[in-house]
């Protein structure tokens, strides 16, 4: 277990030695203090602990690596993520997995605005709620949310396929409530199992894009 | 970008340490704003029938001393004034109106950043370091503060143009953000007779605030209003004679974090700024909802 400390090193030093030919495979950072940019591109199997709150775009871009957040975390945790885990025991604030291609990451508290925002392929797991627009031009991937949804969920929305226990304030631009099949309950069970929440799949309800804007129609051709 | 911090105590054994635990929270809001800083703090209160004023002047050698004499004659009435590197505090044993038209008169070229019985704002260009140590930060004592780290994106870096601006006696706004209808704005207020000094964005949210409450709203019913009438991006930090609060617009792209322990209520716009507070790590840490007014404020005397 390598341990680096904060307060005494930098934030550089960090990301340096979890980049490139990483030797240790755990890894310990302690006094954050809400710094930016911890544990970004790490491209390794490792897993990281971070004792404490982090700043903005914690574990970004991250492949590979499982990166665990003790306490809450800024705005775009996990962005760009492309494999892995990331887990935040607290909450975060907006823009939590923006942009993300792959992996897993789960919110154990609440999330802000922006949830998701156009997540590639990512799943977010988030034990408690979202704010307001969130999943706004989601293309693909598995949002997950056993609390309630702010406003405007899943404007302008392409293919994620969005599940909320509690209540959606409202919809965005394109955004509907769907059907639950057999295979969407067995997604969604499977995704809260691997999150580690105990919740049903069938307390749920879907909302996923009535493709009506994201999709050309021969008959607006002059409009263009 | 910008950077804003506030800090209320609600224990009053804290107040001698005011200044030494704001310090650390401006200064981590540096990134967020290398061109000017400022802060307004509230403690050392008139008593009823003075007032406080804050000054500026742009010569560092004004001659303080000398314009104090000038006004207590002018005005016939006792005063008190300390000078704080290009600034002077004057406490003046009259009203407020009666003081801006002595000092119109005898100093037009000084400004008057702050009146009230308590406010002091104390703000210019340069690093939030630097304003700091320029005006003794760490060492100044009173119940609560609100500061403001600036990267200017919608007019000029002026010590004019650096926050907080004055809203009223013992008011004052910080922003972060950029008004986007503020042109406009600024030629209708002008029109209810509100003076402007800059081109400032945030300069006209304050008139903003200014023409509401004259027109007899409280604040919330202000704050309230300027959801409706102000376009653009703000999380804004009002001081208040008894406190502080926190609005955010609807879209709340700008951002804004809380916590709270049994000693203080403190905010700023990113929780590294908070991190050095005493009990940080027990605090209830939350970010205010957007289009949601919050106060703090003491039971007034």
């Amino acid at each position: 277990m390598k341990t680096i400390d904060l307060s005494s090193t930098s934030v550089r030093v960090l990301n340096h030695s979890l980049h490139g030919e990483v030797q240790d495979l755990e890894w310990q950072v302690t006094h954050p203090g809400g710094k930016h940019n911890l544990a970004v591109g790490i491209n390794a199997a490792v897993a990281v602990d971070i004792e404490g709150h982090a700043g903005y775009y914690c574990a970004g871009m991250n492949q590979q690596a499982s990166v665990t957040v003790h306490g809450n975390v800024g705005v775009g945790v996990a962005e760009n993520m492309m494999s892995g885990l990331v887990r935040v025991k607290g909450s975060a604030s907006q823009a939590a997995g923006a942009t993300a291609h792959g992996g897993l990451l789960v919110i154990e508290g609440d999330a802000g605005a922006r949830c998701g925002i156009s997540m590639k392929g990512v799943d977010i797991v988030v034990g408690g709620s979202i704010g307001h627009m969130s999943c706004f031009m989601g293309q693909a991937g598995r949002l997950v949310v056993c609390g309630d949804a702010g406003d405007a969920l899943g404007d302008s929305l392409y293919e994620v396929r969005i599940y909320v226990k509690g209540s959606v304030q409202s919809l965005g631009s394109d955004c509907i409530e769907k059907e639950m099949r057999a295979e969407h309950l067995q997604e969604l069970q499977e995704l809260l199992d691997k999150a580690g929440l105990d919740h049903k799949a069938a307390d749920f309800k879907r909302y996923g894009s009535a493709r009506q804007l994201y999709n050309f129609k021969v008959d607006n051709a002059s409009a263009y | 970008m910008c950077g804003i911090v506030g800090l209320y105590l609600k224990k009053p054994e804290l107040q001698a340490q005011l200044g030494k635990l704001f310090e650390p929270m401006l200064q981590a809001m540096t990134d967020r704003g290398p061109d000017s800083a400022g802060f307004a703090i509230y403690g050392d209160e008139v008593a009823e029938g003075w007032v406080k004023l804050t000054l500026q002047a742009a010569d560092t050698n004004y001659p303080w001393t000398t314009l104090m004499g000038q006004l207590e004659g002018h005005l016939g009435c006792s005063l008190d004034g300390v000078q704080n590197a290009s600034a002077a505090v004057l406490k003046v044993h009259t009203d407020e109106a009666a003081a801006r038209a002595a000092l119109a008169a005898l100093a037009p070229d000084v400004r008057i950043m702050s009146a009230g019985q308590s406010i002091e704002i104390l703000k210019g260009m340069g690093l939030p370091a630097e304003i700091s140590s320029r005006f003794g930060l760490a060492g100044m004592k009173g119940s609560h503060i609100i500061g403001h780290t600036r990267m200017a994106t919608e007019s000029a870096v002026t010590m004019e143009g650096s926050h907080p601006f004055s809203t009223g006696a013992d008011l004052c706004l910080v922003h972060n953000g950029s008004l986007s209808n503020h042109f406009r704005l600024r030629q209708a207020l002008k029109r209810e007779g509100i003076s402007f000094e800059t081109d400032n964005d945030t300069e006209v949210a304050a008139g903003y605030l200014t023409w509401r409450l004259q027109q007899g709203d409280s604040l919330a019913q202000a704050l309230d209003g300027a959801l409706e009438d102000l376009d653009g991006f703000f999380t804004f930090a009002i001081g208040t004679r008894n406190g502080f609060a926190v609005i955010r617009d609807p879209i709340a792209c700008k951002p804004a974090v809380l916590a709270e322990t049994e000693d203080y209520v403190a905010m700023a716009s990113e929780y590294q700024a908070l991190a050095s507070l005493p009990g940080i790590e027990h605090a209830k840490v939350w970010e205010p909802a957007p289009a949601t007014l919050y106060v703090w404020e003491r039971e007034s005397a």
